[in-house]
């Protein structure tokens, strides 16, 4: 992705002294010559070229794990990162099928030989923890029927708890975290429908600025809008490096889902084009700065 | 240790052939049943019910129900059901019942392994049309309700590992929690519900060696307290399962009227598993056979069935 992997393998593979000196006095961009006449890296080219490399390897990493062991090692990672990293295990327990969240709760077992509730409950100290632990414990029912009274009231129960009460104190909301936990994802996305039609806002619009709630709602309701909104941000101009490492997560991990949903080509290839492009105005803006 | 007798050499389409002579005009041979169910494990048990289905075009299962009544057909029903599907439709009944059966619920989340549990899960999602934990979620509430959701969803890891400097801690967290009375419900719910097997009798034995007495003993209390009833039946579930099901049965026999549920449930659920050692424990406990009491309590075709559950001779 942006990098030529075969012009860099023959220049790392070539043993060459003299290939390799006239490498440094030519590639101007990537190499300067200092105060002392030494050809060095130019420090922020290089920067660029091992987050490059990074993402390669990890989408590599990625892709060749099975999908439940890549998935346990996402969720490890993000419970050791901390608060930022939390809306990966929300990804995690609720964009996958029921098989595929137990396949990786298993495959946790048999990595860190501790279940997965166990160490949320261990390392996570925070309000978010109920939620996780909720979210990560479900084996959601994925088959028809929805009982659509039911999930009308509980729309009210989620509106009531989110507009009357303590939004603040949402994350311990018993009857709104039992409702996003156990539910079926067709029944919250009747909710989601109804919600919207009683209250004219979106379930999603009304958890504005509520962090994982709203990533909760979003990957159950409507996963496009955030797997999009997780996209646009990694290909921002002043996207930070987590965001992008966020692209290659999603990118590897939802390439079935993505196809299906009409992304690739176009939307994938607007992004890879636009890493790419990130790439070349970095190497020439290195460039410029001699 | 399994009670059931099963012979050395099965024919399931003799046994279908014989369970449809059982069935077939003026009245049934319950006996015949019987001899036949209650000597099969459950793998034959369901060869036989494909075999049957393949013969004669009729559920087994269907065609029992119809000839038979009372708390035989409900052990038979029980009995002849995969065990996965067998749970699910325990916890279903426990879960509909207008005062819900907090403790059958407690008993089938905390007493199997975490993949016979993953199993009850998946039968109770094809049979219901809903998740266990939606259901247990629907139809309880409050604390009762935070602790049986979490030990319906759990999956526990299954290892040997023990973590002394956890089991430390935790049995002062659950000391601590008991002792204020004022019991702080989330950390008990979260140490029951996500510890392994093994983590958690290595707390409890800390926490005896460190008070002198059990964990249950101090939570003993008022009968009232829903919540302390139902982490009663927890901690005890998955401190001693076999103790906790002998008390089961011998307060399902004593009590006037025998309490036909629970015995058929406990009897059914544990033949295949470890309803010898149980019996060894209520003997000890009440210097009563098992059989004898049983035979005492029950009568007919149900007491037929319940004694050769339990590995008594024709």
């Amino acid at each position: 992705i942006g990098v030529d992997e075969k012009s860099l393998i023959s220049i790392l593979t070539n043993s060459n002294e003299e290939h390799k000196r006239s490498l440094w006095k030519g590639s101007s961009k990537l190499f300067i010559e200092d105060e002392n006449g030494f050809e060095r890296w130019d420090q922020s080219s290089i920067k660029i070229l091992k987050h490059q490399f990074n993402r390669f390897r990890d989408a590599v990493v990625l892709s060749l794990l099975h999908p439940w062991e890549r998935d346990a090692r996402l969720i490890e990672k993000a419970i050791r990162k901390g608060p930022k990293h939390y809306n990966v295990i929300v990804e995690m327990a609720c964009t996958r099928s029921s098989d595929q969240l137990l396949g990786a709760r298993k495959a946790y077992h048999s990595l860190f030989h501790h279940s997965i509730e166990e160490h949320l409950v261990t390392h996570i100290k925070g309000r978010e923890r109920k939620l996780l632990v909720a979210l990560v414990s479900a084996y959601r029912y994925e088959g028809p029927g929805v009982n659509e009274d039911v999930a009308k009231s509980e729309a009210q129960i989620l509106y009531e708890a989110i507009n009357n009460g303590d939004k603040n104190k949402l994350l311990d909301h018993e009857d709104a975290i039992m409702i996003l936990a156990t539910r079926s994802k067709q029944h919250l996305q009747a909710l989601y429908r109804h919600y919207n039609q009683s209250y004219d806002k979106t379930l999603a619009q009304d958890l504005e600025g509520e962090g994982i709630l709203k990533d909760t709602v979003e990957c159950l309701c409507t996963p496009q809008t955030y797997f999009t909104r997780v996209l646009e941000a990694a290909v921002k101009e002043d996207a930070d490096e987590e965001s992008k490492r966020a692209l290659t997560r999603v990118i590897v991990t939802q390439k079935e889902q993505l196809v299906k949903e009409g992304f690739v080509p176009n939307k994938i290839q607007d992004i890879l084009l636009g890493l790419y492009k990130d790439f070349m105005l970095a190497s020439i803006a290195s460039g410029d700065v001699k | 240790m399994a009670t059931i007798d099963v012979p050395e050499q099965v024919s399931v389409l003799a046994d279908a052939e014989a369970l449809r002579k059982a069935c077939k005009g003026w009245g049934t041979d319950e006996k015949a049943i019987i001899s036949v169910l209650g000597h099969r494990n459950a793998v034959q048990r369901k060869q036989i019910r494909l075999a049957y289905e393949d013969l004669y075009q009729e559920d087994l299962i269907k065609r029992l129900e119809s000839e038979l009544s009372g708390d035989f057909e409900k052990a038979v029903y029980r009995w002849i059901l995969d065990p996965a599907d067998r749970d699910a439709v325990l916890a279903n009944v426990a879960i509909k019942k207008l005062s819900p059966d907090h403790h059958v619920i407690v008993e089938i989340s905390c007493t199997r392994s975490p993949e016979e549990h993953l199993a009850v899960r998946r039968a109770y999602q094809a049979r219901f049309k809903h998740s266990l934990e939606e259901d247990v979620a629907a139809h309880t509430k409050g604390d009762t309700r935070k602790l049986l959701v979490a030990l319906v969803s759990a999956f526990r890891y299954d290892g040997e590992e023990i973590n002394t400097r956890v089991a430390n801690s935790e049995a002062k967290i659950l000391h601590e929690a008991v002792k204020d009375k004022e019991f702080n419900h989330e950390e008990i719910i979260r140490i029951l519900s996500t510890r392994s097997k093994m983590q958690l009798m290595a707390t409890f034995n800390r926490y005896r060696d460190d008070h002198g007495t059990t964990i249950t003993k101090n939570l003993e209390g008022d009968s009232g307290d829903e919540f302390l009833k139902t982490l009663r039946t927890t901690i005890r579930c998955l401190n001693d399962p076999k103790k906790y099901f002998e008390k089961v049965l011998r307060n399902s026999i004593r009590r006037v009227g025998t309490d036909e549920d629970a015995l058929t449930r406990v009897i059914v659920t544990r033949a295949e598993k470890d309803l010898k050692d149980i019996k060894e424990l209520y003997y000890k406990r009440n210097s009563v056979p098992l059989d004898q009491a049983v035979a005492k309590d029950t009568a007919g075709d149900y007491k037929a069935l319940l004694l050769t559950l339990l590995g008594k001779e024709d």
